[in-house]
């Protein structure tokens, strides 16, 4: 039977050598949800470890007469979002027993994520990154090693985010015994877009509560940057349910998946994906890396499909605008991924906006001095 | 006798090897249909097929492909892929004209059996498989069972992989059929070893990279591999 269906979406497009594996995975989530214990002590790490509840901040002066807020997941550990699903993960692979963590990386930010968790859980860690977003994310290459991790470069393709996923699953069915893959955004093989989706649920949950503390009523608008769309599906958990806030993904003009994509599998999983009409994978480009990627979570293209959630592009350009608008009206300097949902969320006619401030953008400094 | 499978990438050079390769001893020939992003694969059969890809070789032309091998050799042709191209062509749509083209089955790497069960085909089950799956996969493969030796990409190896031994026995606990072992095996004496167990044998890595050397040079190569698993050598 076919398992972890989004609409026609998801399911699990692996070679056989993983389907235990998977199996295993999702066999050792479902105890941990029902385990008072890994809530317990993943709570614990989220607020000593992590720095969460993140806040929420007012933006008034990059968006004047409107009430526009950012969940800033830039300030917890590590500078991005990605540290909420890596330290749930990492609770999972001790669970599991395995004793080394792979994982793929594009803008540097999971690879950081994965390699600090490896380091404060004793575990052995390989990132495989593109030689493309090494030079670009020079910095978080160098945090992956000082961390005591390996960057294990991707020499072939676009080598950039695509290529390094491919090979972190090579790398995956090769050590599965010894080895958790510990992916990064809410795609690949069932149950990974579910896990992934649950443990960066936590964005969602906190802002929903800070926004009514704040307001006393919820956004009109929820914006979000999507590449695999993590952050996105995080923040918009929680409220699907809330049938008159709008939800609103911000793709990449060079990466829409979603708004330029056709049906197709990549990395495990059906999805929206850029691809020709023979299936063949095409290049994404972007000049955020962590959008730098022509698929996109399952349940994204669900929702679009169901018409929860709408999808829109911004160029590099926009997002280099709203960018150094961020830096100079507030003093915060946004990574390049979600200074594409800023972009669109200026634009909004909507007053009461919310939008995932995903990372910090240390990492992109020379990249934007440079354009 | 024991059965040997020959991979090929399809290109425009195809026709030539497979006959090679049959005329060498060949059983039965695998023909690559090259995906963008081939997750069992190892490098030399992704470079392959980037090679492949970037000298045009789509969905439309491997089929062309596939009938002009179907043209000069008499043994089963049995396309290998990955479901991104069969979502896209359709999958019954792909099965059907595989099969006019002259394919006999047909292989999906990254479709296990559980996905798509309406989709006739050869199964692959690997060390990691369950009793459980391979009985599933035997009870649904199409003419025989491709054993997965390593837990890994395709890819040469040294050595048999050790897993085979214990892959073969339970298999052969659950089912009858025909059970065919690939992946790492690249020299005639892994062959050999791999035939004392498996019913027959599957060398994809080292024979494209024979092949890009020329007919002759496969057709010797697969002539020592049809030697050392002890069955005539054609003449």
């Amino acid at each position: 039977m076919t398992v972890g269906l989004y609409g026609t979406h998801g399911g699990r497009y692996v070679p056989e050598t993983l389907v235990p594996a998977l199996d295993e995975l999702a066999a050792g989530w479902c105890d941990a949800r029902v385990d008072p214990s890994f809530d317990a002590e993943l709570e614990k790490l989220r607020v000593a470890y992590g720095g969460r509840p993140t806040p929420l901040t007012r933006v008034e002066r990059f968006a004047p007469g409107r009430r526009l807020y950012l969940k800033r997941e830039d300030l917890l550990h590590t500078g991005a979002h990605k540290l909420n699903n890596a330290l749930g993960q990492a609770l999972l692979a001790r669970r599991l027993g395995k004793r080394r963590l792979v994982a793929e990386t594009g803008a540097g930010q999971h690879g950081v994520a994965v390699a600090t968790v490896a380091a404060r859980f004793g575990l052995e860690c390989s990132v495989y990154m593109g030689r493309e977003d090494m030079r670009r994310q020079r910095p978080n290459v160098e945090r992956i090693r000082l961390l005591g991790a390996e960057v294990r470069p991707v020499a072939f393709g676009t080598e950039t985010l695509k290529e390094a996923t491919s090979e972190a699953i090579r790398d995956w069915i090769g050590n599965v015994e010894t080895t958790h893959y510990l992916i990064g955004s809410c795609v690949g093989p069932h149950p990974y877009p579910e896990i992934v989706r649950e443990l960066q649920a936590v964005i969602g949950h906190e802002a929903r509560a800070q926004f009514l503390a704040a307001e006393a009523r919820l956004p009109e608008v929820v914006v979000a940057c999507v590449g695999g769309g993590s952050n996105a599906i995080g923040l918009f958990s929680a409220f699907l349910e809330d049938e008159d806030v709008r939800l609103v993904g911000v793709e990449a003009a060079g990466a829409a998946s979603l708004a330029r994509g056709r049906a197709g599998v990549l990395h495990g999983a059906r999805s929206s994906v850029l691809a020709d009409g023979d299936g063949q994978i095409l290049d994404a480009r972007s000049l955020a890396a962590g959008l730098d990627y022509p698929g996109v979570g399952p349940e994204h293209a669900f929702l679009r499909d169901s018409g929860r959630a709408e999808y829109v592009i911004a160029s590099d350009a926009d997002a280099l605008a709203a960018f150094r608008r961020l830096a100079r009206s507030e003093g915060i300097i946004p990574a390049l991924e979600p200074a594409h949902a800023l972009a669109r969320a200026l634009e909004l006619d909507d007053e009461l906006v919310l939008v995932c401030l995903s990372g910090r953008g240390d990492k992109d400094l020379a990249e934007v001095l440079a354009s | 006798m024991k059965k040997l499978a020959i991979y090929l990438m399809s290109g425009p050079e195809t026709p030539e090897l497979a006959e090679a390769a049959v005329e060498g001893g060949a059983d039965l020939v695998e023909l690559g249909f090259p995906f963008s992003d081939p997750l069992a694969d190892g490098p030399v059969i992704r470079r392959a097929a980037e090679r492949a890809l970037a000298r045009g070789m789509r969905t439309e032309a491997c089929l062309d492909c596939l009938a002009r091998v179907r043209a000069r050799v008499d043994v089963p042709l049995v396309p290998m892929t990955y479901a991104a191209l069969l979502e896209a062509y359709g999958y019954e749509h792909f099965a059907a004209d595989a099969q006019a083209a002259g394919a006999t089955s047909l292989i999906v790497a990254d479709l296990p059996v559980d996905e798509r069960p309406e989709l006739r085909r050869v199964h692959l089950v690997a060390p990691t498989s369950t009793d459980e799956r391979i009985a599933l996969a035997a009870e649904r493969t199409e003419g025989w069972l491709y054993l997965v030796t390593v837990t890994g990409t395709t890819g040469a190896r040294v050595g048999l992989s050790p897993s085979l031994t214990d892959l073969v026995e339970r298999a052969r606990r659950l089912t009858d059929v025909p059970l065919y072992a690939g992946f790492g095996i690249s020299t005639p004496e892994q062959a050999a070893a791999a035939v004392e167990l498996a019913d027959g044998v599957i060398v994809g890595t080292r024979a494209l990279e024979v092949a890009e050397t020329g007919a002759s040079a496969l057709r010797r190569y697969v002539r020592s591999l049809r030697s050392a698993i002890g069955a005539e050598v054609p003449a």
